[in-house]
């Protein structure tokens, strides 16, 4: 594409607005602006001068600040929609069905539009990921489109500036020295602007002071920094970057930890301890009479030696101990284990005598493990209880026969054939909590409860996440380039002798104009420049403090 | 008197040294015509006086988290209050930079609103829940007010801007919502009144209902209830009947309070008008007219500038990094996340339009009333309407 030439000699880019060497608007549309647009500094933007080829085009939609902020916006509201019922993963539901039903049950109609509209998993969704995508995309495009351009014209700038530039700038003087010697003027003003911290540079009968130009890569750098982040949100579709496991350990039990091979954890013992303050006011209105202080799992972490066969829990080497507590995970070898949630009291054992209904005698006792029974208990010769059923969750019968709702003993019932001198064909009766036994025919014998032993459970999460340092290099690369962008303001300040001996000041800022004119209030009073206005304020309020400066 | 006891008085404390330093500063702009240095005096007062609330207040904060033995900043009222404080902080450091008086006319009677509205939850001091002990919790949460404080200022700033902007006395849909976020203000007084109201009065209505899981639960409403829970029957004897039954998944306890201070707020609304015939806007008007709006403008947009990052790495990113401390998961789509997003992408949008679109003065204004109505509706209506993880008392 042909190059742009400038009156001055100098040949530009193609789309280029303001000469790159000495500042004379280019284009017919800056040559009318009574103050220049300084976007970037009038360089060639690569969307803004090419649109004929499909790439062209493509390139130009995403580089587009309005496609952006309409992403952005899209994006918002479409997040809010996740918020008006809970999201399908936060509800306590086994099955689809059960999840579909809660909808229904807990908000009515509107509920069931929400799940069958997949509202409710909004945030997992196709279109809202697209959506996400189409963001990282328009980021990637628009910094590329504006960044370099706008890096090789910071990098090139000269010190001399045509004058056409410097009356369209925003805060521009013209006049001579208010007091003193006009020789001596640049002198004063490099000095000045230097004690101000800023780089002084000139040419001949002209001066450039210039401040914090880095400021100017602060919106390239935070999108790196989210792009980065981004990428490492897309690495976790990844199978194997990272782990997201769960499981439930009964005190005294040694497990595999779940996702974490040759691993092995023990429960030594699970604590909840509450506070015992007066219920406040808000206790009260809640109806909560306990406040919760701590959920602790004391657990020993093993690991298998090498070699060993799986499940063999008898040779394990004791790696760490540890009481997992909220906020205080187990960290071992990039795996956080986490305390999630526990179940209080669950049955361990119970403990049966086997008696005559008549004359009470006790043939013995048996101690039933609920979570692994033995399918018989010998209690002497010719004497033995058999489990022929075992429901570790008793739900009722359902056409006559005894139904278990999971297989955690909550309500444990038991079919018993108890066999006795007297009855070696033995004695069929059904127990459960709560309820008389019911017998086939007229028994002799019972079981008589004796005792129950229970243990806490403690609910762990398994996580590993590979991902974590990723996101964290680009939430580190963000926040700082967020900082260097909204902290720090680039000023220019242009400066030059003309031949009639009047001085030519203009002066830029990308932001906060503020702070731009305090620094000029002091060069100007310093070197008796004269008063610089701001083209853009209008002329009844030139008062440019607050109500406090009279 | 214990730590709590003084707690409570420096709150007591801080709250009317803001109500008199809203006076002052109004006196100074009502007085500037004839005695300017009279003017001024009443001017610096009333900073002096808002500065004295400040400690005040940071002297209640830092005494109640000594009680406490944790921030306070772990109840509604708790966060609640100290926004506000955090508001006349950000508002203070705006003025300090650019001296403009005015924005203390509506920063102050906002963190006003803000502490009452807050006194009328539970104040006793709650132990922390497992979950909630953690350094995060101040670190997360103070951060990220601190940024919806900076934030807010944009919005006193548009509100400021649009108050001078807007011709009071010309018909116009700007007029229109400049006033209905005005009347909102008083509907905020509304809430007040009635709860403080009906407290004074003592009154209770208990009720059993039947809730969402088909369990029998039992509920005290502390206004005449003029919704019901529902299956609800009343327990109290001599006590208003609900006027309607609500289906099980809205809670009419919170409707009625919603629908009282509504009710309230707009008496008090056409009271004013009755008496003083003029709309809120317009009686506001003449107290900016000498306002500098590019300057104000600007404010607007620096204090976006300046609050945004502050906001993103409170409310973004140490959430994260606690959410991965206590559950392993360092994102997890609860409401209050969710808003916090969306404030962050909207405040997002802001600054790229401001950048490049030159959205500057009245859009701009109208932008960060819209961004503070978010930041409004995360703190108010995610914590008590929809339940999540953030939902407090």
């Amino acid at each position: 594409m042909e190059k742009v030439k400038c009156v001055c000699g100098h040949e530009n880019p193609f789309g280029t607005k303001i000469c790159g060497k000495c500042g004379r608007p280019l284009t017919e549309e800056a040559k009318a602006q009574k103050v220049l647009d300084m976007k970037y500094d009038g360089s060639a933007i690569r969307s803004k001068t090419y649109n004929k080829s499909i790439i062209d085009k493509i390139w130009n939609f995403f580089s587009s600040v309005k496609v952006g902020v309409s992403l952005i916006v899209i994006t918002l509201i479409a997040s809010s929609f996740g918020t008006f019922f809970p999201q399908k993963f936060n509800i306590q539901a086994a099955t689809e069905a059960e999840k579909a039903l809660y909808y229904e049950q807990n908000y009515g109609t509107l509920g069931k539009l929400y799940y069958e509209l997949g509202l409710s998993d909004l945030y997992n969704s196709w279109w809202y990921q697209i959506l996400v995508g189409l963001l990282a995309i328009s980021i990637i495009v628009a910094s590329l489109d504006r960044g370099i351009p706008l890096y090789k014209s910071l990098k090139n700038q000269r010190v001399k500036r045509h004058e056409s530039f410097m009356k369209k700038q925003r805060i521009v003087a013209h006049g001579p020295v208010t007091e003193g010697d006009a020789s001596k003027t640049l002198d004063l003003i490099a000095e000045k602007m230097s004690k101000l911290r800023y780089k002084v540079r000139r040419d001949g009968n002209a001066l450039l002071a210039e401040k914090n130009r880095f400021a100017r890569s602060g919106p390239y750098i935070n999108h790196l920094g989210l792009i980065i982040f981004l990428f490492g949100l897309m690495l976790r579709f990844i199978p194997g970057f990272h782990v997201d496991e769960a499981m439930w350990i009964r005190e005294g039990e040694i497990r595999a930890i779940p996702g974490m091979d040759g691993y092995y954890l023990e429960n030594e013992k699970f604590i909840l301890e509450t506070y015992d303050n007066e219920p406040t006011r808000a206790q009260i209105e809640q109806g909560v009479s306990k406040i919760a202080k701590n959920y602790q799992s004391d657990v020993k972490l093993y690991k298998q030696p090498e070699g060993a066969v799986l499940g063999d829990t008898e040779n394990l080497d004791l790696v760490k101990e540890y009481s997992i507590r909220v906020n205080h995970p187990l960290k071992y070898d990039g795996y956080s284990i986490y305390q999630m949630d526990y179940r209080l009291n669950e049955f361990k054992s119970m403990t049966f005598g086997l008696t005559n209904k008549q004359s009470g005698e006790s043939l013995g006792t048996l101690t039933i493990d609920l979570t692994n029974p033995e399918k018989e208990y010998v209690l002497g010769e010719n004497t033995k209880v058999e489990i022929l059923n075992y429901y570790p969750d008793f739900s009722g019968l359902k056409d006559g026969i005894p139904q278990t709702a999971s297989q955690y003993p909550n309500n444990p019932a038991f079919v018993f054939k108890m066999i006795t001198p007297d009855k070696p064909e033995g004695e069929i009766s059904f127990v459960s909590i709560g309820a008389a036994p019911v017998e086939a025919g007229d028994n002799e014998y019972k079981m008589t409860f004796k005792n129950v032993e229970t243990r806490n459970v403690s609910g762990l999460a398994i996580k590993k996440d590979v991902t974590i340092p990723i996101l964290i290099v680009g939430g580190i690369v963000f926040l700082i380039g967020l900082a260097i962008g909204s902290y720090w303001n680039h000023r220019r300040l242009w400066v030059q002798q003309l031949e009639d001996g009047t001085l030519l000041l203009a002066a830029h800022t990308n932001k906060n104009w503020f702070g731009l004119k305090k620094d000029l209030n002091v060069v100007t009073e310093y070197a008796h420049l004269p008063q610089y206005i701001d083209q853009l304020e209008e002329n009844d309020e030139t008062k440019r403090e607050g109500d406090d400066v009279e | 008197m214990s730590l709590i006891d003084i707690s409570s008085n420096l709150l007591l404390i801080a709250f009317f040294a803001y109500i008199l330093g809203t006076v002052l500063i109004a006196g100074s702009i009502k007085r500037n015509d004839g005695a300017a240095s009279r003017a001024e005096k009443w001017g610096k007062a009333g900073i002096v006086v808002a500065v004295v609330g400040f400690i005040a207040q940071l002297g209640y904060f830092i005494t109640r988290w000594i009680y406490a033995g944790h921030a306070p900043v772990s109840n509604m009222f708790e966060f609640t209050t100290a926004f506000g404080m955090f508001l006349v902080g950000a508002f203070l450091l705006i003025y300090f930079i650019y001296r403009v008086k005015t924005l203390g006319l509506v920063a102050l009677p906002i963190a006003i609103l803000f502490i009452s509205y807050a006194t009328m939850f539970p104040t006793d001091v709650t132990p922390l829940v497992p979950s909630l002990q953690s350094h995060w919790l101040t670190l997360h949460v103070v951060t990220a007010a601190i940024g919806q404080a900076i934030l807010a200022i944009s919005a006193v700033a548009g509100l400021v801007y649009l108050l001078k902007e807007v011709d009071p006395k010309q018909k116009s849909k700007e007029r229109f919502w400049l006033e209905a976020i005005l009347y909102l203000c008083v509907v905020i007084i509304g809430f007040v009144v009635v709860t403080l109201t009906f407290r004074t009065m003592g009154y209770e209505a208990e009720f059993t209902y039947v809730d969402k899981n088909g369990m029998e639960a039992e509920i005290v409403y502390n206004m005449p209830a003029l919704f019901g829970m529902n299956e609800y029957e009343l327990k109290t004897d001599g006590v208003m009947e609900p006027l309607v039954e609500l289906p099980p998944y809205i809670n009419a306890k919170k409707l009625t309070t919603v629908v009282w201070s509504f009710i309230a707020g707009t008496i008090l609304y056409l009271l004013y008008r009755f008496i003083v015939r003029k709309r809120i806007c317009e009686l506001l008007n003449p107290l900016v007219k000498k306002v500098n709006t590019n300057l104000v403008d600007e404010i607007g947009y620096r204090s976006v500038l300046i609050g945004f990052p502050v906001f993103t790495l409170g409310a973004l990113v140490f959430a994260m990094i606690w959410a991965q401390e206590a559950w392993g998961r360092f994102w997890g789509w609860d409401p209050k996340e969710v808003w916090a997003l969306i404030t962050w992408l909207f405040y997002a949008a802001y600054l790229h339009l401001r950048l490049s679109k030159g959205w500057e003065g009245r859009k701009s204004a109208w932008l960060a009333l819209i961004g503070f109505a978010i930041i409004i509706f995360n703190l108010v209506f995610v914590n008590l309407v929809i339940a999540g993880l953030h939902s407090y008392a």
